[in-house]
């Protein structure tokens, strides 16, 4: 707007300033408690600035946590998500929407109830399927009584089992178990003009053909966005991956950051390595900051899009 | 709406079949799980579960600890989200004003949605260790004046700070979203009209800005009840003496530490419940989203 406000862009500038200052401030003080020494790092009166520790802190926390594993295995997971989601989203949100079925709502709502419930609120139950994927199977054969016939029939107990504790598909799948990408989708499907669809027919395109050759080339915005979200959603995974993982080589690094200082108590307890600490927190967060701040642009069209 | 379709109903089944069943086996079995273990109870020594009707929710509910963990949610939704919108929509407003350095700003408030949750509690655990950096300092001149180890209160004044530290991003994204989605032509009518750049923030932006604004409320206080566990665990665990123990920590607990599963289930379909009443009104929300086209 053309018009001289010189004070208040003044204030405008000092709020800002003073946001920019509460956002950036914990950042900076992590930085400077991981380039000192921990007796500097709990000297009175504290450091307020950079110290010359910062590399042998990164050094120390890459080995004491093992990072580089950490890292391996974080972005296998983030990776599997992110393509697990994005392919299902993207030819689910097509079955539903460009196929003429009875049971296209029914199937929409099936998918769409699960934005509400979060894996956080059922953790305890789906441990348990983590822990035999084919359990639900199970009990549909056990409830309708077809384990029964089998065992009557050919003597053979059906004991359907598979293990996901401690495995990348335990990681993932559960992950991938909800609606945001695939209703992402289908309002981009929902916009494909109806002529499209039938111009492909007439040249004689499948439904498959033109999912390939039409709808993924003109979905990559989308594309770009879903895979922004989905890797900083799973590259800071904590609660599931503290659960499912017992075996070193399958931890995910928002976990072994935490293992790098003791738990909180009340009896104190050892002081614990904030050095080391802060440096790993550091490392850890660097990834999906990269993320956001260079595909910020898709990454906020994502957000915006998906609610979350 | 008519649309053109496809006619071959097998491929979309085949196309649709991998997420439904995904989602039946992650969502709608535990789901439903967790609904027949918060009826029933589990024999010490196996031979299944008993149908006990309501006894594992009337033992939750005439438990003092479990109403002592709704209040500390409530105090923690309450206090992490007035705190975060609060702070975003403050931000935001003004930074739409797009004054130099806008970008600067813009990127500067959207970073920290990148944090993970752990990483977050663990920095400002740091900043509020009583044991280090400047937070010992304040306690060496004024003695015993700040110890969240032992003061719930001030514990959950932490978990807080940390909480909202967290949520400014995404909600400083969705107010700045739905700002710029108001019409040029509406504030410049304002501005012939005579009204100057605060009187257009109060009778044109922000009345316009109140559905996004009650949908990023909903979805703060849903965020805190849920996403509240990476941030309580590396900071406080809960403590000290259940101080900071939210509604999802304990359930972890009893579930997992306790190994008490129908206690567990049960806390969780409160919890449910509660999550899917705050969605319905999210959802009406939405539906009346304002279109200022």
């Amino acid at each position: 707007m053309i018009e001289r406000t010189p004070l208040l862009n003044i204030a405008t500038h000092a709020i800002l300033a003073v946001g920019l200052l509460l956002m950036l401030l914990p950042m900076y003080l992590v930085i400077v408690a991981a380039s000192h020494s921990l007796q500097d790092v709990v000297a009175v009166p504290p450091n307020l600035l950079p110290g010359d520790q910062l590399w042998v802190n990164l050094q120390a926390a890459w080995e004491k946590g093992h990072l580089g594993d950490r890292f391996v295995t974080t972005f296998i997971v983030a990776m599997g998500v992110m393509t697990g989601k994005i392919v299902m989203s993207c030819i689910t949100a097509f079955g539903i929407v460009f196929f003429d079925h009875r049971l296209k709502m029914p199937i929409f709502w099936l998918i769409f109830i699960t934005l509400m419930l979060p894996l956080e609120v059922r953790i305890v139950p789906t441990y348990a399927v983590a822990a035999n994927a084919l359990l639900p199977f199970q009990t549909l054969l056990d409830l309708s009584g077809i384990t029964w016939i089998i065992n009557a029939l050919s003597g053979i107990e059906v004991k359907l089992e598979w293990n996901l504790l401690n495995s990348y598909a335990g990681l993932i799948m559960p992950l991938v178990a909800t609606a945001t990408g695939t209703f992402l989708y289908r309002q981009f499907y929902l916009t494909i003009p109806e002529e499209l669809v039938e111009a492909a027919k007439m040249d004689g395109a499948g439904p498959l053909r033109f999912l390939w050759d039409v709808l993924i080339p003109l979905s990559r915005t989308n594309i770009a966005a879903l895979a922004t979200i989905m890797f900083v959603y799973a590259w800071n995974q904590y609660l599931w991956p503290l659960l499912v993982v017992t075996d070193q080589s399958y931890a995910m690094i928002a976990v072994e950051l935490s293992r790098l200082v003791p738990k909180f108590s009340a009896t104190g307890g050892e002081v614990p390595k904030w050095h080391i600490a802060m440096a790993g927190t550091l490392i850890v967060m660097l990834p999906p900051i990269v993320v956001v701040v260079f595909m910020q642009r898709w990454f906020v069209r994502g957000l915006i899009n998906t609610d979350k | 709406m008519r649309r053109a379709y496809y006619k071959n109903n097998w491929i979309a089944a085949l196309l649709v079949a991998p997420q439904l069943i995904i989602v039946f086996t992650f969502f709608y079995f535990p789901t439903a799980q967790a609904l027949y273990w918060a009826f029933t109870l589990e024999q010490p020594w196996g031979g299944g579960n008993t149908w006990v009707g309501f006894d594992n929710f009337k033992a939750i509910l005439g438990d003092s600890l479990y109403w002592a963990s709704i209040w500390v949610s409530i105090v923690y939704a309450i206090g992490s989200t007035t705190l975060a919108v609060g702070m975003a929509l403050t931000l935001a407003i003004f930074a739409d004003r797009q004054l130099s350095g806008y970008k600067v700003y813009k990127i500067g408030m959207i970073w920290p949605y990148a944090i993970a949750a752990p990483a977050v509690g663990l920095a400002f655990r740091f900043i509020f260790s009583p044991g280090a950096g400047i937070m010992m300092f304040v306690n060496q001149m004024f003695p015993e004046i700040w110890n969240p180890v032992e003061n719930g209160n001030q514990a959950m004044a932490m978990v807080i700070i940390a909480g909202a530290w967290k949520q400014v991003a995404y909600n400083f994204i969705f107010f700045l979203a739905g700002l710029q989605s108001i019409p040029r032509s509406l504030i410049e009518a304002g501005a012939m009209d005579g009204a100057r750049v605060l009187r257009r923030m109060r009778d044109i932006q922000l009345p316009l800005l109140a559905p996004t604004f009650f949908f990023v409320l909903v979805i703060n206080i849903t965020d805190s009840f849920t996403d509240s566990f990476g941030i309580v665990d590396t900071m406080t665990a809960g403590g000290p003496s259940r101080a900071t123990n939210l509604m999802v920590y304990k359930i972890f607990n009893d579930g997992f530490q306790g190994l008490d599963y129908s206690g567990a289930a049960a806390q969780s379909i409160i919890l449910m419940l509660l999550v899917i009443a705050l969605t319905f009104v999210q959802f009406r929300y939405i539906e009346r989203k304002v279109h200022y086209t």
